[in-house]
């Protein structure tokens, strides 16, 4: 009895703690501050409309920390391509071919990754910390230092209603309307996809395989190079499609946009339940742990808390979901 | 401070017992050791020695039983309790930190300092008496130790270990990664202290060494004590079959198999830095064996064969697939099966499933279009599992669950169900019970009945005679001799292995 119930409390771990931090706000909210009630439709709509950017850098994210390895080039593969999309659209190219060219900039970025990591062999930290300042410059100088913005004057000036539909996938400006913003339910697809991916493929075995000893991955001959620069890449489309969002949400792009957010993401995967030596993950964990990472900042946005106590709090969560990895380590060895 | 030869230091082990979980480690051993002698604690691995040298240093305590020492009650709270009482042990892995010179490892956590500045020349005076004990004084302290050979390096660690005066010196399998002279000068080092009255538990696999090192003998079996006595009047096969409690024929079941055409052939092979040169032919129907030294060669020599390691000059040639280049992944292909050594760093993914590790190299076989159907990979493996005997909830448990022997046995079904036609096992008996070795061996020998061809790595003389019909004796990087078994003895294999002939 004692024992199913840690298994249970180990297991379900990132889900109790999101149920737990979303009751603590439902309860303290309304009794701390004028805002009302935080348990409502419109707060959630929020907030998923704000998990998208890093639930989908963290479907991506969560393939690569599977198989054993990291990349810290995400927040900058987000600005590069958001700063791309937002240039095709001022050149008024149709929104369909920007979305191909960010999800294909993003995914060479990602085969540079992988090829540099399983063809030269050398460490996934390493050389995603050094692609993260080439790829963040590459962005700036494509932007000429400076946010891209469309429509120009130009655009503007032969057509006064000029739109695209980028913008829209993101909006929640209609704050009572029932529906969730496209890039939701973009994100719930990309979830079951790369879930059924990672765990009913062959693939998704020999990703689980890598990550759990590359050795022996080797030695049962997988084409273990091949497989790594695959992943990179694969996940480099959803980077790519992390900018798409980006770019929707701004209307602009940024290139000094997601500073930072690569942590997020990561701490979104190792809070689900992700392991940082590889070899176990799972898509519902990461989905959960990028939810309460945005409730936890909508949550400390809405008890009118200081921004630095948000992220002490967020820091605090990382620390203890470790804390649950290394138990679980312990109870299996 | 006493003279060490008149301290009463003998330590008095009885009815120990202890349990994890559902596992009888220990049921009841009782042991004794006097001041000045060197005692061999023999016993097949899973036998309990490590758990009784574990209660020993302080790292478990027992359930049950009683120790003294000295004629006092015995109860290290912790490894560093166990040594200041005065029982120090050496591991097989040795524990130095490398980067550190060797004064530095030999004084650590023991260093001569005042309000933490440490004092040089004490620090030195007293590493150098700790060498010098062992005869080792000309060792140059301030190298790091990471520049020493593995040999010097075990003498750092047991000078370490008389820096606390231990009374007893536990040394767990330390020959096994030693050449024949540095062993030589190890057994003189043990004198040494034999002589200062230092008592020294020896546990080693190797019983010959036993035999010339040791006073006395203890032999555990499944957790106890099944016999002790003077070293001198045992013999080697009185030893084994207290061992494994059966004689040492009965182990290696023969059944009987014929020798087909050659499928594997090695010509001149050479993979730096280890691999010099070996040429060999492997036929269907046929067990080679691989003796020699650890770090004769012959691992590579089978990576090589596998592919996993590249060849600089020589050819490989598996009968029926292209020459040339290959990796393992082609050589799955062409029926080449590799087992290796080193289960937990390289043959198996401790995290992962039976089923996933059963059936990583065609995993695309249980499913259509990429997709894996994990029912019918479950079931095959749980054929695996029903057959082979694995202890385990199901199929689906990680394998880094199982025991050492049960794990074996996963990794070697993942050959069989490939399924391979050429069998590589590196050292397939290491460090698992003797049900499972002798069900490893049975497996081996159906294989070859049945027209396979295995190639098997062994440091343990006694299988590479019992088991194999050509054996091949590998030294210093060279397949130097191939023979069939009726022309090997134990003695002569060790002479190729050695260097002697």
């Amino acid at each position: 009895m004692k024992a199913s119930l840690k298994r249970i409390l180990l297991k379900g771990g990132p889900f109790i703690g999101l149920i737990l931090v979303i009751a603590f706000f439902s309860i303290a909210v309304p009794l701390v501050t004028h805002h009302g009630n935080f348990f409502t439709y419109h707060n959630f709509k929020i907030i998923f409309t704000q998990t998208v950017i890093v639930a989908v850098g963290a479907l991506g994210m969560t393939m690569i920390i599977v198989s054993g390895g990291i990349d810290l080039s995400v927040g900058s593969t987000i600005a590069l391509t958001s700063v791309i999309g937002a240039r095709l659209l001022q050149h008024d190219w149709p929104a369909g071919v920007a979305v191909l060219a960010m999800v294909a900039g993003g995914a060479l970025i990602g085969l540079l990754n992988g090829t540099l990591i399983a063809g030269l062999r050398m460490v996934p930290f390493i050389v995603t910390l050094g692609t993260l300042g080439i790829v963040r410059g590459t962005a700036k100088w494509l932007a000429e230092n400076q946010t891209v913005n469309y429509p120009t004057p130009l655009q503007k000036a032969a057509n006064a209603d000029w739109h695209t539909p980028v913008d829209d996938w993101m909006t929640t400006a209609d704050p009572d309307g029932m529906a969730l913003p496209v890039g939701v339910w973009v994100v719930l697809a990309l979830a079951l996809l790369v879930a059924l991916l990672l765990c009913r493929t062959v693939f998704g075995r020999h990703v689980f395989a890598i990550g759990s000893n590359e050795q022996t991955a080797r030695l049962c001959g997988l084409p273990t190079v091949r497989l790594k620069i695959l992943i990179y890449g694969l996940a480099g489309c959803l980077f790519g499609l992390a900018g798409l969002f980006q770019l929707s949400r701004l209307s602009l792009g940024d290139p000094t946009a997601a500073v930072g957010l690569e942590l997020d993401i990561i701490a979104a995967v190792i809070v689900g339940g992700a392991s940082l030596n590889g070899g176990v993950g799972t898509v519902l964990g990461s989905m959960i742990g990028a939810l309460l990472m945005a409730v936890l900042r909508t949550g400390t946005q809405a008890m009118e808390w200081p921004n630095y106590f948000q992220e002490i709090i967020i820091g605090l969560v990382i620390i203890v979901a470790v804390y649950f990895d290394r138990l679980r380590q312990g109870r299996e060895n | 401070m006493t003279n060490p030869l008149t301290t009463a230091a003998s330590l008095r082990l009885a009815g120990i017992r202890k349990s994890f979980g559902a596992t009888h480690a220990l049921r009841g051993v009782s042991f004794g050791i006097a001041p000045g002698e060197v005692h061999a604690l023999i016993g097949e691995n899973g036998a309990g020695k490590s758990t009784l040298m574990k209660i020993l240093s302080g790292a478990h305590r027992a359930d049950a039983g009683s120790m003294e020492l000295a004629g006092r009650p015995y109860l290290p709270e912790n490894p560093h309790d166990a040594r200041l009482k005065g029982v120090a042990m050496i591991y097989q892995e040795l524990n130095l930190a490398l980067h550190l010179s060797a004064q530095e490892n030999i004084l650590l956590g023991d260093e001569s300092a005042r309000a933490g500045w440490i004092n040089r020349a004490a620090s030195r005076e007293r590493a150098r008496a700790a060498l010098a004990q062992l005869g080792h004084e000309a060792l140059d302290l301030g190298r790091p130790a990471g520049a020493f050979s593995i040999a010097e390096q075990q003498v750092i660690e047991i000078a370490r270990a008389l820096l606390k005066q231990p009374k007893i010196l536990i040394m767990d399998e330390p020959t096994s990664s030693l050449t024949q002279a540095d062993t030589e000068k190890l057994f003189a080092t043990i004198g040494r202290l034999r002589a200062q009255g230092v008592g020294v538990i020896y546990i080693s696999h190797f019983l010959e060494e036993c035999r010339r090192i040791a006073d006395r003998y203890t032999v555990l079996k499944d957790g106890e004590t099944v016999g002790s006595g003077e070293m001198k009047g045992a013999t080697l096969d009185h030893l084994v079959t207290l061992m494994t409690g059966r004689e040492v024929k009965d182990l290696y079941p023969r059944a009987a198999h014929a020798t087909g055409a050659v499928v594997l052939e090695v010509r001149a092979a050479v993979s730096p830095p280890r691999l010099r040169c070996a040429t060999l032919q492997v036929r269907a129907g046929e067990i080679f064996g691989l003796g020699g030294l650890i770090g004769a060669g012959r691992t590579d020599l089978l990576r090589a064969i596998f592919s996993l390691d590249e060849l600089a000059a020589g050819e490989v040639c598996v009968v029926g697939a292209p020459a040339g280049r290959s990796t393992p992944r082609a050589r799955w292909t062409e029926g080449v099966g590799f087992l290796s050594e080193n289960r937990k760093e390289e043959g198996l993914m401790l995290s992962q499933s039976i089923a996933d590790n059963l059936t990583l190299t065609k995993q695309d076989r249980f499913g259509r279009f990429g997709f894996i159907s994990g029912g019918r990979q479950r079931a095959t493996a749980q054929r695996w599992v029903d057959e082979l005997r694995v202890k385990c909830r199901d199929a689906a448990q990680p394998i880094g669950e199982l025991s050492g022997g049960n794990q074996q046995k996963v990794a070697f079904a993942r050959l069989l169900e490939h399924p391979a036609k050429i069998f590589l096992l590196d050292e397939p008996t290491r460090g698992i019970d003797v049900g499972s070795k002798a069900q490893i061996y049975q497996l081996i020998g159906d294989l070859a009945a049945s027209g396979k061809a295995v190639v098997v790595v062994s440091s343990y003389l006694p299988e590479l005679l019992g088991l194999c019909d050509t054996i091949g004796v590998m030294c210093r990087g060279e397949l130097a001799a191939v023979r069939p078994r009726a022309e090997w003895t134990e003695a002569g294999v060790m002479r190729v292995a050695t260097g002697g002939e």
